[in-house]
Formats: C-alpha cells, sequence, structure tokens
C-alpha cells in the first residue's frame, strides 16, 4: 500500500550510556516538502537525522521510508542510504579525491555506473551547485562554502528521495553562508523532498514548509512558519526564539 | 642447601630444570644487559642533548657538524658502528675493552637517535619563551637552561622513551663482541644443552619483562613530572 | 725527524687499508645486493601482513583485536636477534638462509609497519567513513576507497624510516647463516693477515650502508610528493628508526 508520506518516524528513542537523547520522536514527512529543525544543541536534532539513514542505530521505535522499514532487522542499509542524501555539518569531503571523483565515487562503487557516464553525471551536479570549473580541485583547495557545495552534489547524484542536512552552515565563515542557502533553496524550489536542521531562521522562514522545535529529547512545538515564529504556542518556544534574536539580532518574524 | 641441590628437585631433562639450573648464569647476563643499557642511555643523553643543541642554538659549522653525525649514525647499522669501534680502531692501536667498546658503541648510536627527539621538543617550544626570558634579562645560555630545557625535557619523555626500549633491546648487539649479556650467555647455555627452543624461549621472555618493567617505570615518572597544560599537542 | 717517521707510518697504514677496501670491494658489493633483495622481500611481506593485522585492530571484533594488539607488543619486545636463532634453531625450521631471514624480518616488520598504519588509519576523521557510508558505501568499501589511499599518503614518512630500520636490522642476518654486506666484511677482517686493517673496510661497509638509506629514504619522498594531496599530510614528531 503506497503511504502519502515519504518518511515516517514513530517513537523514535536514542540513549547514549545515561543521558537520553531521543525520547520518543514522531514526525511525518511527504515528499516535496521541506522541514527545518531548529532547536538548542545537544537536545537530539542531528542523532534524529542520523538515525533516519541509520548512521545511528536507534534504541526503539521505527522509521519508514515510503513502504520500507528502514529500522527493520536485516534490511539493506546500502540499498537505503542510495536514495537518502546527507549533508554534514563539516562536510566531510573525502580528502584524497577531487571534487569531481567525490561526487563520481559514489555512482561508479555503488550504483556500478561506467565512468564516462559517471563523469558526465558528476559534471552535471557541479553545475548545479555553480562549481563545474573547480571540478579537478582538491578539497583544501576550496573555501567551507564551495566544500558544502559540493558535498550537496555528491549526495544529489545518487538521485536521492530525500535530503537531509545536518546544520549544513555551522562550520561556515557568515560571509559563505549564503551561496550554500541559495543552492538549497533552488533544491526546495524544485520540489526535492528535504529536513534540515539549522539555525538559519530567516532561512528557514522563507524556503520551509514547516518547522519543528525540539528540546531535550522532544518535539516541543511544530507548526508553520507564520504560525511558530509569530505565535508560537509554547513558552519554551518563544523563550528560544528571544534568545536566538537577542544572539543574532536577527529576527525571524 | 646451594642453589644446584635446590635445582635437583625438578626433574631430570625438564624445562623447570634447565631454567633453575640457567638462574645464576642468565641473571649474571641479565644484570650486565641493563648495565649496558643504562650506561649507554646515560652517554648517548649527555651527548644526544649536546648534539640536539648544536643542531637547534649553533652556529653553521657546528650545526654542519652535528648534523652529519647524526645522519651517518642512524643511517648505519649499530652492528657496523661496533665493528667499527672494535676491530676498526687497533688499526690506530686503539684496543677497547668489549663490554667498553658496547657500551661506547651503543651510547654513541643511542645518542644520534636521543639527539633527534630532543631538537623535536626544543623546537616544539613556542619562540614567546625564549623572547620572555631574554625581556627579563637572561643570557641565551641562562634562558635554554632555565626556561626552554625544563619544559623540552618533559615534552620529551614519551618519545624519549621509544629510545630506552630500543637500546635495552640492541644491546643484544654487543653479544657481537662476545660479551657475555644476556643474549649471549643464553647462547652459550643453548649450545651447551642443546636445549635451543628453551633457552631462546627464557630469554624472550626476560626481555619482553624488562621491556614491561621499563615502560611501567617510563610512565610512572611521566606521572610524576607532569605539569597541566605542557603536553605536545597532536 | 719523529714526526716524519709517523708521516710516513699513517700513510702506509693508509695506503695499506685503502688497499684492502680495493680487493674487496666487489665481494662487498655481492653482499650489498643481497642486502638490497633480503630488505625489499622483508618489507613487501611485512607490508601484506600489517595491513590486516592494523585493519584487524581497529575494525575487528574484541578478540580479534586483542589478538593483533598482542602480536603487535610480543615482536616488539624481543630483540631482532633473538627472534632470528629462536625461529632456526628453536623452532628448528630448515629452510634455506635468505627464506628464513625474509620471514623472520618480516614478521618482525609487520609488527611495527602495522602500528605505523594503525596511527595513520585513526588519523583519518569518522566523518571520512559517515559520509562513505551515507552514499551507500558498504563498510569494506570504504575501507577500500576512502580510508586505505589516505591512510597509505600519510604513512609514508613514518613508513620511510622502517625502511631505513629494516634496512640497518638485516646485519644481523648473519645468525641465520645469510652472509649479506656486512658478514662479507666479517668474514674478510677474519683472515689473521687481516687484523687490525680493517678500520677502512668497516667505514666503507657504513657508506654502503648510508647510501642505501639515503637513497631509499629520497626515493621515499619523492614517492610522497608525487603522490602528496593539498591539504592531507601529517605532521609528527621525530619519528624513530633504529638499528
Amino acid at each position: 500500500m503506497a503511504s502519502e508520506f515519504l518518511v515516517r518516524i514513530h517513537d523514535l528513542h536514542k540513549r547514549y550510556g545515561h543521558e537520553e537523547v531521543l525520547k520518543g520522536v514522531s514526525l511525518n514527512v511527504r515528499p516535496g516538502e521541506t522541514k527545518a529543525i531548529i532547536g538548542p544543541s545537544g537536545t537530539g536534532k542531528s542523532t534524529m537525522l542520523r538515525c533516519i539513514n541509520r548512521l545511528t542505530d536507534p534504541d526503539q521505535g521505527q522509521i519508514w521510508l515510503e513502504s520500507t522499514e528502514v529500522t527493520a532487522h536485516g534490511v539493506d542499509l546500502n540499498k537505503i542510504r542510495q536514495q537518502i542524501g546527507f549533508v554534514f555539518q563539516d562536510f566531510n569531503l573525502f580528502q584524497h579525491l577531487t571534487a569531481l571523483d567525490n561526487v563520481r565515487l559514489g555512482l561508479m562503487k555503488v550504483k556500478n555506473m561506467p565512468k564516462d557516464r559517471a563523469t558526465e553525471l558528476a559534471l552535471y551536479e557541479l553545475k548545479r551547485v555553480g562549481l563545474e570549473h573547480k571540478a579537478n580541485a582538491y578539497p583544501n583547495q576550496l573555501s567551507g562554502g564551495q566544500q558544502q557545495r559540493v558535498s550537496i552534489a555528491r549526495a544529489l547524484a545518487m538521485e536521492p528521495k530525500l535530503m537531509l542536512f545536518d546544520e549544513p552552515t555551522s562550520a561556515l565563515d557568515p560571509e559563505l553562508i549564503g551561496e550554500v542557502l541559495k543552492v538549497m533553496k533552488t533544491l526546495a524550489d524544485e520540489g526535492m523532498t528535504m529536513l534540515i536542521v539549522t539555525h538559519e531562521l530567516g532561512f528557514a522562514r522563507s524556503v520551509c514548509d514547516e518547522i519543528i522545535f525540539m528540546e531535550k529529547g522532544f518535539i516541543v512545538e511544530q507548526g508553520s512558519p507564520e504560525q511558530l515564529f509569530n505565535n508560537p504556542k509554547q513558552p519554551r518556544t518563544r523563550e528560544f526564539l528571544s534568545k536566538l534574536s537577542e544572539l543574532y539580532g536577527e529576527s525571524p518574524a | 642447601m646451594s642453589w644446584e641441590t635446590l635445582c635437583q628437585n625438578f626433574a631430570e631433562d625438564s624445562f623447570w630444570r634447565l631454567a633453575c639450573d640457567s638462574v645464576p648464569k642468565i641473571s649474571q647476563g641479565t644484570l650486565l644487559t641493563i648495565e649496558i643499557t643504562f650506561a649507554a642511555i646515560a652517554i648517548g643523553f649527555v651527548f644526544g642533548l649536546l648534539l640536539a643543541l648544536g643542531r637547534v642554538y649553533g652556529n653553521r659549522p657546528i650545526y654542519a657538524l652535528c648534523s652529519g653525525y647524526v645522519h651517518f649514525v642512524r643511517g648505519t647499522p649499530l652492528l657496523v658502528q661496533l665493528l667499527i669501534i672494535y676491530y676498526g680502531l687497533p688499526s690506530f692501536e686503539i684496543r677497547l675493552d668489549p663490554v667498553l667498546a658496547g657500551i661506547i658503541g651503543l651510547g654513541i648510536n643511542s645518542a644520534a637517535y636521543q639527539a633527534e627527539y630532543f631538537r623535536g621538543a626544543i623546537q616544539s617550544i613556542r619562540a614567546g619563551q625564549m623572547q620572555a626570558a631574554l625581556a627579563i634579562g637572561m643570557s641565551r645560555p641562562q634562558a635554554i637552561r632555565s626556561i626552554i630545557l625544563p619544559q623540552a625535557l618533559r615534552l620529551v619523555i614519551p618519545p624519549w622513551s621509544n629510545e630506552l626500549i630500543y637500546t635495552l633491546k640492541y644491546s643484544s648487539a654487543v653479544s657481537f663482541l662476545a660479551v657475555d649479556e644476556l643474549y649471549w650467555t643464553g647462547h652459550h647455555i643453548a649450545v651447551k644443552t642443546y636445549r635451543y627452543f628453551d633457552v631462546y624461549l627464557i630469554i624472550a621472555f626476560i626481555y619482553l619483562a624488562l621491556v614491561l618493567i621499563l615502560t611501567k617505570i617510563i610512565d610512572k615518572i611521566e606521572d610524576r613530572l607532569r605539569i597541566p597544560g605542557l603536553e605536545i599537542k597532536h | 725527524m719523529v714526526i716524519a717517521q709517523e708521516t710516513a707510518g699513517w700513510q702506509e697504514l693508509l695506503s695499506e687499508q685503502l688497499k684492502l677496501v680495493g680487493e674487496s670491494l666487489p665481494t662487498l658489493l655481492s653482499g650489498t645486493a643481497i642486502t638490497v633483495e633480503l630488505t625489499i622481500c622483508l618489507l613487501l611481506l611485512g607490508f601484506t601482513l600489517a595491513v590486516p593485522v592494523a585493519l584487524g585492530q581497529i575494525y575487528g571484533p574484541a578478540p580479534l583485536r586483542w589478538l593483533m594488539g598482542a602480536y603487535e607488543r610480543f615482536f616488539r619486545a624481543i630483540p631482532i636477534l633473538v627472534l632470528l636463532v629462536f625461529f632456526v634453531f628453536g623452532l628448528k625450521v630448515n629452510l634455506p638462509a635468505f627464506l628464513s631471514a625474509a620471514l623472520v624480518f618480516g614478521v618482525h616488520s609487520s609488527a611495527y609497519q602495522s602500528q605505523i598504519f594503525r596511527g595513520a588509519i585513526q588519523s583519518i576523521s569518522l566523518g571520512q567513513i559517515s559520509a562513505a557510508r551515507a552514499i551507500g558505501l558498504t563498510r569494506l568499501q570504504a575501507i577500500r576507497y576512502i580510508v586505505l589511499p589516505q591512510a597509505f599518503r600519510l604513512a609514508i614518512p613514518a613508513w620511510s624510516n622502517e625502511y631505513s630500520s629494516v634496512l640497518k636490522d638485516t646485519s644481523f642476518a648473519f645468525t641465520v647463516g645469510l652472509v649479506e654486506l656486512n658478514q662479507r666484511a666479517v668474514q674478510i677482517a677474519n683472515y689473521p693477515t687481516h687484523h687490525d686493517k680493517v678500520f677502512a673496510l668497516f667505514f666503507t661497509v657504513a657508506i654502503i650502508y648510508l647510501i642505501l638509506t639515503t637513497l631509499g629514504t629520497r626515493l621515499l619522498e619523492m614517492i610522497e610528493r608525487r603522490f602528496r594531496i593539498p591539504g592531507l599530510t601529517v605532521h609528527t614528531g621525530a619519528a624513530h628508526s633504529h638499528g
């Protein structure tokens, strides 16, 4: 039976030692939706994201990608991960490979694509993020913003159904954040399904369909940007938003 | 009751009988190995420190001399160095007792390696330390002695401790000069008793034990001398 | 007058010694070939063993990790001389001398090489593996295509020290009956008529070793530069090589 949701997360739990970082999180994402997850550091946002492609194994709860249960035993993780793009906070570009090879590797080794076809596709993806002219540069010859755009191209090349962004701009100098957000906005406009952990409230407000506020392992509140930013129901949400605007002098409202 | 009668409690030809019978000789050999090792390390420490200072602070000729020495010694086998000293020096009417030749050979060998550790540690001390010392009116030698070296010598302990272990193991090469240290003592017993397997096993485990004990001692020293915040960053 | 005599003595001594070096050179050079062959064989064997040992120590299950750790520590703690005689006389393994030497030196070197590779592998950030897994590579593929290519590059400087170290260690191969470079010189020095005339001979041997260590180290430096990737380098303290 086809579900109306691309991703369903049900009652997700995860603990590290004595600390329970996820205390029962449930969340659904429809195809084409872009959702932002906001909240203080260390409240399980990244852990939840990493559970979706099982870079982290949850202790309890289920996750489905369409009709496949990601959390089931014996599931082919590599198959699932091919369908889910993941963008890391610190890029994690393969240090010994050029931008082109970073994008091409998965196509050749995971999808067993012939080299010329993989090259063609990789160059196309690099062009999409505006970096085809940097195809032969190594990661350390690129700025942080460029590295993150390559890592987005690397994820896109696998033609994922879903893109997960784990604080994609947190490690960037302020002047480099814009170029990455621009690429992400284009993706959202093209109808990519995206889950984004971010502190960029302005971006979340203008691009995302829904904002999810997480704290202490729970989803405290979720809703449309207008509702959550202008009219938060929970006092904790209000507190967090006002603290952030104090810190960054930026009011998302 | 003598040691020999004690050993007769073990069955003839058993491993423990052999081990027991060998205790007096092997303990002498072990002692000599320890003595040679520590003497060589002491020579290497003093000489190595001078070489390191020469390479860091020396003028061009001193730098070239110290560097040449370090490269030559590190680029050639210890055994060849021992042969030059023991069999080569008599060409100039210099004849050394085997133990002395061994200690000197092992010592000047170790000096080159120790020098590299010292140099690395000295160069890892921030330039500001020297400038601050000069700024309060110290002379350069004073600054090196009272500011740089106390820090560098603490930093050098972890890598330098490898050198102790190497010197201990490579002291076995002195056996080539027929010095009855641990390895050569074992070799004698093995040849005499034809019990090669048993004897070499005992010798191997003594080296293993010495290495483990030495490692523990170094860890203790390192703990005692540690200064918060003064560590080599990786 | 006395000084002139002394000088004459020195000159005579020098020419006598150099004559011996000249006569011995062909023998020394054929010994050098054996030394080089042994070094290459033992390094290859050591490399082949070291990579699985290092991987087992990092990625293996707990018992394997322990076993590989014990392997490494054991072979690093025992002098190579003892290992050589234990293999040939203790275990009574009857192989051609070259093969015995290559086996024992190879296993000994594998313990050191595995430590080098382990350090290099562990210096690669875990994010590299996460990123590889995230695009669907298997664990083995991630190690093969992402971890090892980086680790091998990072390991070259330390591995170059290991080359120099084992080359020098091969001078102990006489204990298993191999007559390599140094042992050739020892045999020449043992002629009764050569006593007290062998300083230059052994000095020449030292220079040959020095040339070999220097050339090999330079070659590895070139290889390291050839494969160097911007930003992917390792900074360590003085690495060790002994022997």
